[in-house]
């Protein structure tokens, strides 16, 4: 990596930092726990005075570390941005602080990760789902969470005992990174299980 | 049997509960006219003052993020039409560059210029349909007839060029879908010189309106620090006074190439943002004017990429190697490096950014959109209180804002 006026700040406050590959900007490895003075010189030292978005990169399952959370500053006088990842230490209670304190655009963005990876940031005032509803069980862009989604409950209590209605996993069906291995076209393309003849059954004469 | 709705952390109930004083929560939306989709606003009023504000969104969510990282990465750009579906071409844009610059693919110099074609032309379609619904929220419908006007001959060279009017999918990772039709460069031209005038006569209807003044002047102010310390980005950060325009200060698509200039308010009310959206239409037609000029000729797709780009057509069906070629692309989708790379783009909006990380090969491991409305929409809880129940209305129509983008 090219050595930028922002890496070397970076290398020169904090030694535990570790650049990061990317095939754009500066990007850096931070220990959770140094994330927050890193943000705060960056902005402070740096001129990257805009939280331009927060969001995290789950590995997959039975990988470590499983989540990493990821920052993008922007400066509006040097026009560049700067990429912070850190990595969460526990994948079954992933957390980092949050930077709410800094700026306060980081509040959606962190509710948004906290919904989508169930990443707690610690610290956030009112750290509640923003996309999906509150109560909702999952955290759906996690890799073990499937694409057509699970069955719940409906939000609405009320509804959901006088109807027995349940919020019901989609049939996302068709191409080939989204059937099953082991599936027919009738059953993996939504178009193909209208006709009236399939692969199993002859067309009628 | 009714159970009782408590809405959570409002403080409706601890006010009303004091001696002497009475709050009121209502829900504002989702499906309220001025809220432009469905966005709801929880407001606690103490008469007609917001005294706090808390915006439910999500109501639009479809898992866009999620939907990307199941599919190829040319197979997701219907998708980003569906994002701000009022600019579906600068959404496609925006898309297609972060995809090549993790590609580390440069696009033909015609590719370029007809991106910022469409671009722009997204951008005055945008404005167009912001400025009408806006116009509508402060009660003067006469504009929203003026702009749709507008719009429609817009949406006819869209038809024309994409085949579509709404969700136009026109760029591929690498390239366009096709080049531009006979004549069509001619035919944007001719809006052009019909619609500066068109424009100024629409924009005078508002612009010194006395009703339009009295709604929009003063009101919804946003301070320079507070739409820096937001990440508000596009008109509404401008028109707080920070001269940002990654089309300027970023350039991408060869927008260095191009004189325009970048209004900025001085107030950050919500007559400022108005102003700053109509200058940014005028500035559009100033750009496409210099795009039409110096039309470039040549390919119009990057020929080079042949693991990421189709082949022509005439090729892939007389050529057994561009046939294979073709089923690879359209089976396993182009070909890319592992890495990470993040795009802003200038979108009328504000910046609409792709986060795109790559283990390699045609579907993304992780894709996250950074969406202009979801974090312009994050200072409402800031600015509502204080203001008047009617300015509510004034404020989100000059905030501009898409939910199909906002919930993703």
């Amino acid at each position: 990596m090219t050595a930028t006026p922002v890496a070397a700040l970076i290398q020169e406050r904090f030694p535990q930092v570790a650049g990061r590959p990317s095939g754009d900007w500066p990007a850096f490895n931070v220990p959770a726990d140094q994330v927050l003075a890193v943000l705060r010189t960056l902005r402070d030292e740096a001129g990257f005075d805009v939280l331009t978005d927060i969001t995290a990169i789950d590995a997959g399952l039975g990988h470590s570390p499983r989540f990493t959370a990821v920052w993008h500053l922007f400066s509006t006088t040097g026009h560049t941005y700067v990429r912070l990842a850190a990595a969460c230490a526990d994948a079954a209670r992933p957390a980092v602080p949050s930077a709410t304190g800094l700026w306060p655009a980081a509040n959606w963005h962190e509710r948004e990760a906290y919904d989508m990876f169930g990443i707690a940031f610690a610290g956030h005032p009112d750290l509640r789902r923003i996309l999906m509803w509150d109560g909702y069980p999952y955290f759906p862009l996690r890799k073990d969470f499937p694409l057509a989604g699970l069955e719940t409950v409906l939000p609405d209590a009320e509804v959901a005992a006088e109807t027995a209605a349940k919020v019901q996993a989609a049939p996302l069906m068709g191409g080939p990174f989204v059937a099953p291995p082991g599936t027919t076209m009738d059953e993996a393309e939504p178009r193909a299980g209208d006709q009236s003849w399939t692969e199993r059954e002859e067309k009628p004469r | 049997m009714a159970t009782e709705y408590t809405f959570p952390d409002s403080g409706a109930k601890t006010a009303a509960a004091a001696p002497g004083s009475e709050k009121m929560t209502i829900s504002m939306g989702p499906s309220h006219p001025s809220t432009h989709g469905v966005l709801r606003l929880q407001l606690e009023l103490d008469g007609e003052v917001v005294t706090a504000a808390d915006p439910v969104v999500g109501y639009l969510h479809r898992g866009d993020e999620k939907i990307a990282e199941n599919m190829t990465y040319n197979q997701f750009v219907p998708y980003t039409d569906r994002l701000d579906y009022l600019a579906p071409l600068a959404n496609n844009v925006a898309y297609a560059i972060a995809v090549e610059r993790l590609a580390q693919l440069e696009v033909p110099p015609r590719c370029q210029a007809i991106r910022v074609l469409i671009a722009e032309l997204a951008r005055i379609s945008s404005h167009l349909m912001g400025l009408g619904a806006f116009g509508i929220d402060v009660g003067a419908w006469t504009v929203f007839l003026y702009t749709f006007t507008e719009r429609e001959k817009l949406y006819k060279l869209f038809e024309e060029l994409t085949g579509a009017r709404f969700t136009t999918s026109y760029t591929r990772i690498g390239g366009l879908a096709r080049d531009v039709p006979d004549g069509w460069p001619g035919r944007v031209g001719e809006f052009c010189d019909q619609f500066l005038p068109r424009l100024e006569e629409t924009l005078a209807l508002l612009t010194r309106n006395r009703i339009f003044l009295d709604r929009t002047a003063g009101i919804g102010v946003i301070s320079r620090e507070d739409a820096i310390a937001y990440g508000l980005t596009g008109p509404n950060l401008r028109a707080s006074g920070v001269p940002l325009d990654l089309r300027k200060d970023r350039p991408y698509c060869g927008y260095e190439q191009y004189e325009f200039d970048v209004p900025v308010g001085t107030k950050g009310d919500c007559y400022d943002r108005y102003l700053c959206r109509g200058e940014e239409m005028r500035q559009s037609v100033r750009i496409i004017r210099q795009v039409l000029k110096n039309f470039p000729g040549g390919d119009w797709f990057a020929r080079d990429a042949r693991r990421i780009f189709a082949p022509p057509k005439d090729k892939i069906l007389t050529s057994m190697e561009e046939l294979i070629q073709n089923f690879m692309l359209v089976t396993e989708g182009p070909q890319l490096p592992p890495g990470e790379v993040y795009f802003e783009a200038e979108n009328p909006k504000g910046a609409l950014g792709f986060y795109v990380v790559s283990k390699g090969g045609g579907v993304p491991w992780r894709l996250k959109i950074r969406s202009p409305s979801f974090c312009n929409l994050s200072i409402l809880p800031k600015v509502c209180v204080g203001a008047m129940l009617a300015d509510i209305v004034s404020l989100l129509g000059s905030l501009d804002f898409v939910m199909g983008e906002c919930d993703r």
